[in-house]
């Protein structure tokens, strides 16, 4: 923890030496705090006459506040890996849309299941992930209350950004930023205060590859990768590199990405995994499945053997088409469906 | 009544984001009104009245739109507590980035999207800066990295806001601004003596005025020049 009365008294470079993430915040307001190392915070600041701080909308108090409270929270960011690990969550039910009560007693997922969620569009799967994501209290639409390693938990959850507690994946997202993928994983690692940068690049790119149907390397431009490659490298960079413990998937494409090493990553990565998906395949991998009808979870099922036993031969009916999905990239004729 | 102020660059999803927190707090029993400031044209009233709600649009026409929201906000207000609204919210776009209609002790809301690039939270002034919520609209369609490191850049530049991800389509989100918006306890009755969190942008030249024609000799009062030489 750092006070208003501890950044008064010490001066730029000492601030730098010890929270170097300082830097960030000087670069992001734009204050060039070169050749002024030896002031204070508040001496820089008072540097600029009226003018000059009007011109750079700066206030005084509110810039010194700011960074009393940046401090702050990036200290308590790198600090409590520890306690903000989530081994287990529990949903308690509430109500449907129509008031009536949920048809389950408790649901708890550890770390490392796979929890499917089936129900038709506007059943209620974005209410019950909103419901996750907020720790609901009773004090959401649907009354559930969320717990968190098998209590309530605070309101951290709620609101502090680098604190969330769901990462999204889902068909419709893209990368928007004009970077190659090596660029991308520094600036996102960077966000992260990662350490070992250049071994988690690494390691994400390499994951991502294990995926991707066609390779791609780190001089890629993000924007040029296709569907299964973005999907790929949005899967193992969450997986690896985002601190939320729960990773909501809404459908994985059967296209140009292996979905079973990529569910396999997100739990090799003590990932609890939620995922919205009606795909056989899929579901079935999943430890149970929520059915969610009108609003509310209608029904908990658990994946059984017998269910299972029918993997083996999804997965082989599934073999058939990516191969035959293979041989027309290659330009080949197909003459047999084997 | 409670009285919020929404802000941020244009299409970033204001609009929607208010829309879709309105029915959360209509499903709480509260009467809600909008005020829509714009600069030359807005549709965005009817959108408001379609969900049922009382509105009323300002158009700043050729004035600077932070002025002209500022001289206009206690009758505003006063406006909302004769309808007798619990929660009157007031929307309008900063154009120019260093704008922020934002006044001393009314919670203010800054609305920002992803897809407005990553440098975005360092170009946009006191309207984020001093924003007491900011939203983050857009999220659904960008990367969970690109979603984190732009949620990271809001958080230095103004790391004492409350920080959130709504869906303007979806509504994902809103019911949880909604609940951050109303609180019983405050209650505004009047603006008259309150102060604006930072200076609007200042000007008084011969532009102001109406003047058309470029070149030095019609340029009077308030006039900047850039510095065209080479820095050493």
């Amino acid at each position: 923890m750092i006070t208003l009365e501890d950044i008064k008294k010490i001066s730029i470079s000492e601030l730098r030496g010890k929270y170097p993430f300082v830097e960030g915040f000087f670069a992001d307001q734009s204050l060039e705090i070169e050749q002024n190392e030896k002031l204070t915070f508040v001496q820089f600041l008072q540097k600029f006459d009226e003018e000059e701080a009007e011109d750079r909308a700066i206030d005084i108090d509110v810039m010194v506040n700011s960074l009393v409270e940046y401090v702050n929270q990036m200290l308590s960011f790198i600090g409590d890996d520890k306690e903000n690990g989530v081994d287990s969550l529990t949903i308690l039910p509430g109500t449907n849309k129509f008031g009536e009560a949920e048809n389950f007693e408790e649901l708890t997922i550890r770390k490392s299941e796979i929890i499917c969620i089936v129900g038709p569009t506007g059943s209620g799967k974005s209410r019950l992930l909103a419901d996750i994501e907020w720790v609901a209290q009773k004090d959401t639409p649907t009354s559930r209350s969320i717990l968190i390693n098998g209590e309530e938990s605070d309101k951290k959850w709620r609101l502090t950004s680098g604190n969330k507690l769901v990462a999204q994946l889902s068909q419709n997202m893209n990368f928007v930023m004009d970077l190659t993928v090596q660029e991308f994983l520094e600036l996102h690692a960077q966000s992260r205060l990662v350490e070992n940068v250049e071994e988690v690049i690494q390691r994400i790119i390499s994951s991502a590859n294990n995926l991707a149907g066609e390779k791609f390397d780190l001089s890629t431009p993000v924007t040029s990768l296709s569907g299964g490659q973005s999907r790929a490298l949005m899967i193992a960079d969450t997986a690896i590199l985002s601190k939320s413990p729960i990773v909501l998937i809404d459908e994985i494409e059967n296209a140009g990405i292996d979905r079973k090493k990529a569910l396999e990553l997100l739990v090799g990565e003590e990932k609890i995994v939620l995922m919205a998906t009606h795909d056989p395949i899929l579901a079935l991998m999943g430890d149970r499945r929520i059915v969610i009808k009108n609003g509310g979870i209608n029904k908990v099922i658990d994946t059984s053997n017998e269910e299972r036993e029918f993997l083996t031969e999804l997965n082989e009916m599934d073999k058939i088409v990516q191969n035959l999905r293979y041989k027309l990239r290659k330009g080949e004729v197909i003459t047999s469906l084997k | 009544m409670n009285l919020v102020t929404f802000s941020g660059p244009p299409s970033t999803g204001k609009t929607s984001v208010i829309i879709k927190t309105i029915d959360a707090i209509k499903q709480r029993g509260l009467k809600v009104g909008v005020v829509k400031f714009d600069c030359l044209a807005t549709d965005d009233d009817k959108l408001y009245e379609k969900v049922g709600v009382p509105v009323r649009k300002g158009l700043s026409g050729s004035q600077c739109p932070d002025h002209y929201f500022v001289s206009n906000i206690e009758e505003v207000t006063q406006w909302g507590i004769e309808l007798g609204l619990d929660l009157l919210i007031t929307e309008s776009a900063g154009l120019c980035n260093r704008c922020s209609p934002y006044i001393k002790e009314i919670k203010s809301i800054c609305v920002i999207d992803n897809l407005s690039g990553i440098n975005t939270p360092k170009k946009v002034g006191p309207m984020l800066k001093m924003a007491d919520i900011v939203v983050i609209t857009k999220g659904d369609i960008v990367s969970q990295a690109e979603r984190e490191v732009f949620a990271s850049r809001v958080q230095t530049v103004n790391p004492s806001a409350v920080t959130m991800h709504v869906n303007g389509l979806s509504g994902q989100g809103a019911f949880e601004l909604s609940t951050l918006l109303y609180d019983e306890k405050d209650n505004v009755d009047t603006l008259v003596g309150k102060k604006l969190r930072f200076s609007m942008p200042s000007a008084l030249c011969s532009y102001c005025l109406g003047e058309t024609r470029i070149g030095k000799s019609y340029q009077m009062g308030n006039v900047r020049k850039m510095n065209m030489e080479d820095d050493k």
